[in-house]
């Protein structure tokens, strides 16, 4: 019988990968695991999904109150509170999916050992949840606009490119860091710390024009960058400009990560069950 | 039929870090240990030491074919199994498959204990590979199966362990493979549902043609399920063919050096349980390795539940391809006066036993003094091997010791003619001591 009857040809020298089939065959997977964690998330808690309103909502107000009240920082004549949500929605989905892709693969540990599925599954999953919860964030968004009688223009129907900019940063670094988290449990420390310590070097609470001369290119290095600048120029019109050498270096940095994090991930996923 | 799984020099070395006490290595090891070595220049301490949990290990399945996998704990039984459910990559060698591979490593993988019955059997099934369309058509079924109407819309966490596991099986045992890789997953739950399991697992594979590989240390479910067994040793396939000879290799103890073998109880209705079994030698010595034409002497001790009369019994030895010959009270006419209640021995010779080089089992049973029921099953209760080189007993052929005991075992004297040659004559007398 010739090998190519065969469907599945296990062989650590000559890699077959299934990997596109695979993804289709298990689709269903993507949205079972999503499922349950959105399920699960707000399990006998009293306030259930109101804890993804709050949650970013307080953050706004505080930074409002530092960065516009008490640091007096320019904000164009936007509504300060305008500026920083539209700065923090993005932000609250990058450290939500950033953060639990990381642990994704370690708090799955039993399936990674007891059942075969496309192992990327689960960080993407993740993403997923966070990125349910960026939708319900919208609504403070929605509140806000009206709050202050703000009306977005055309700039408007470009968002959704900046919010895959956003997934394909959260996925690459949730993948690597979930990755290295299989060997490395050292990363459960440095997940919280780098999401922490980028809250304030990401442009959340100010104006990425506050950062000036050659400076703002190397500051362009962070993806977040690009992709907070991207959410304020759509969500709040005309009043924003986007400064397109910055932003391109921050897309190309995305991108970046997002291929250096896939192409980890599958290196070492075959190791998982080993390791885990 | 057409092979459906074939495996190819398969091997699995883990290394082994004698320094690490931990299961994950931390980053400040690393980073401390190349600094170390950088500043000192020494060779690092940490010993390393290679495990092969499988080492070598080929053989293929037909399509329908049900094989049991049997072996000591550590013998390479579940690395097997997760290297053919791709769950670990093997380190050198090949796995060839076709069809949809399902694998049950493990009840209630995925299952959340905050999520309800119903939530679970979807989250579960499409865990292990199911397409919602499909949970959704054997869902009855599945709830059915896994007795649990009332409980569905209660979280699993409220479940009894019972519950629990009925449901979770019942969802894997729905499932549709080609391939079915089942770890020892009946060991939990009760015996009427370890049968009901068994049950479905042969019907699965029986009626539907799927091939199905099974881990068990339960022989009972082994032989009842599987049509040949695999035996693993130190990663290495120790033996491999049909159930009941393989599975009695494992019963009788395997691999000890003395010919002692502890057989136990086989099952609840049993009323005479094989203790006890012992090979000797024509000097009195306990040894499972003989040479050509050495007396075998089995002693088997007994444990009489009641008082039997006039039982009949019978002593067989097989090889890989079946009964080789038998002492059988049935044929020959000796019968014991009485079991008394208690212990009971029993003792039969296989005269100057004329087997050829290879492995062996002694297998028997016993009857009531109607000749008809059952007092014990026919069973496996120790392996002996004869380890004679074939030249010196004047066999010659090329392939003598790789085909002798498959063909010719045993041996009776017998002469060759052919016009123009010299007479072939082979005597047992000639080579026995």
């Amino acid at each position: 019988m010739s090998e190519d009857e065969f469907d599945i040809i296990i062989d650590p020298n000559r890699r077959r990968s299934n990997f596109r089939k695979d993804l289709w065959n298990y689709r269903g997977l993507f949205y079972f695991l999503s499922w349950r964690d959105i399920l699960v998330r707000y399990k006998q808690t009293v306030l259930g999904v109101l804890w993804s309103i709050i949650r970013p909502l307080m953050t706004i107000f505080v930074f409002t109150i530092i960065f516009g009240r008490l640091a007096k920082l320019p904000s164009d004549g936007v509504p300060y509170l305008l500026l920083v949500s539209a700065g923090m929605i993005p932000w609250q989905f990058f450290a939500n999916s950033f953060t639990e892709a990381s642990n994704s693969l370690i708090a799955n540990a039993t399936m990674l050992s007891k059942v075969y599925f496309p192992r990327i599954i689960i960080p993407v999953s993740s993403v997923v949840v966070s990125f349910i919860d960026l939708l319900i964030s919208f609504a403070i968004m929605i509140g806000i606009y009206i709050w202050y009688q703000f009306v977005p223009d055309w700039h408007l129907i470009f968002l959704p490119l900046f919010i895959l900019q956003a997934i394909f940063v959260s996925m690459g670094l949730g993948f690597l860091v979930s990755a290295l988290n299989v060997r490395y449990r050292d990363f459960r420390y440095i997940v919280p710390f780098i999401v922490q310590f980028g809250l304030y070097i990401s442009p959340v609470g100010f104006k990425t024009s506050v950062v000036t001369g050659d400076l703002k290119y190397l500051y362009a290095l962070n993806p977040m960058v690009g992709v907070i600048d991207g959410f304020r120029w759509s969500l709040l019109g005309g009043n924003f400009s986007l400064d397109k050498s910055t932003f391109a270096i921050s897309l190309i940095m995305s991108v970046i990560i997002f291929i250096i994090g896939f192409n980890y991930f599958r290196k070492v996923e075959r190791n998982f069950a080993d390791i885990i | 039929m057409s092979v459906v799984i074939r495996v190819e020099n398969l091997t699995k070395k883990y290394i082994l870090r004698h320094e690490a006490g931990h299961s994950y290595v931390a980053l400040r090891d690393v980073i401390s240990g190349s600094v170390k070595r950088a500043i000192k220049k020494e060779k690092t301490r940490v010993t390393k030491e290679e495990f092969y949990a499988l080492n070598d290990v080929s053989f293929e399945l037909k399509k329908g074919e049900r094989v049991g996998v049997i072996g000591r704990n550590g013998a390479g039984k579940s690395t097997l199994l997760k290297v053919l459910s791709r769950i670990t990559e093997p380190t050198t060698g090949r796995v060839s498959l076709k069809g949809r591979v399902a694998s049950l490593l493990e009840v209630g993988t995925g299952f959340h204990p905050e999520l309800t019955g119903r939530e679970n059997i979807f989250l579960n099934g499409s865990i292990l590979g199911m397409r919602k369309q499909e949970i959704r058509r054997k869902f009855d079924e599945i709830v059915d199966f896994a007795e649990v109407e009332k409980f569905l819309d209660t979280p699993v966490k409220r479940y009894s362990s019972g519950m629990y596991v009925r449901l979770a099986f019942a969802v894997a045992a729905h499932l549709e493979p080609e391939i079915l890789i089942v770890d020892e997953v009946l060991a939990v739950g009760d015996a009427e549902f370890q049968k009901k399991c068994l049950g479905k697992m042969n019907d699965v594979s029986k009626s539907d043609g799927r091939t199905v590989i099974f881990v068990s240390h339960n022989m009972g479910a082994i032989n009842a399920l599987c049509s040949s067994a695999i035996l693993l040793d130190k990663g290495r396939i120790k033996a491999n063919g049909n159930t009941e000879m393989i599975t009695g290799m494992y019963f009788g103890g395997g691999f000890a050096e003395e010919g002692e073998f502890i057989v136990g109880k086989a099952g609840n209705h049993e009323k005479v349980i094989i203790e006890k079994a012992i090979l000797r030698n024509d000097k009195g010595t306990a040894l499972n390795n003989f040479q050509f034409g050495e007396s075998i002497s089995v002693e088997v001790e007994l444990n009489s539940l009641e008082e039997f009369e006039k039982p009949y019994l019978w002593l067989g030895i097989k090889n890989g391809r079946g009964p080789v010959t038998a002492a059988t009270a049935m044929v020959d006419g000796f019968r014991p006066d009485k079991f008394v209640k208690g212990k009971n021995i029993v003792k039969c010779t296989f005269l100057n036993a004329p087997l050829m080089p290879g492995q062996y089992s002694i297998n028997m049973g016993i009857r009531a003094s109607d000749g008809l029921t059952l007092i014990t099953e026919s069973k496996d209760v120790a392996i002996f091997s004869i380890s004679t080189v074939l030249s010196e007993v004047g066999l010659n052929g090329g392939l003598a010791d790789t085909l002798a005991s498959d063909t010719v075992s045993p041996v009776i004297p017998y002469e060759w003619e052919f016009e123009g040659n010299k007479k072939y004559k082979f005597d047992i007398k000639n080579y026995v001591k």
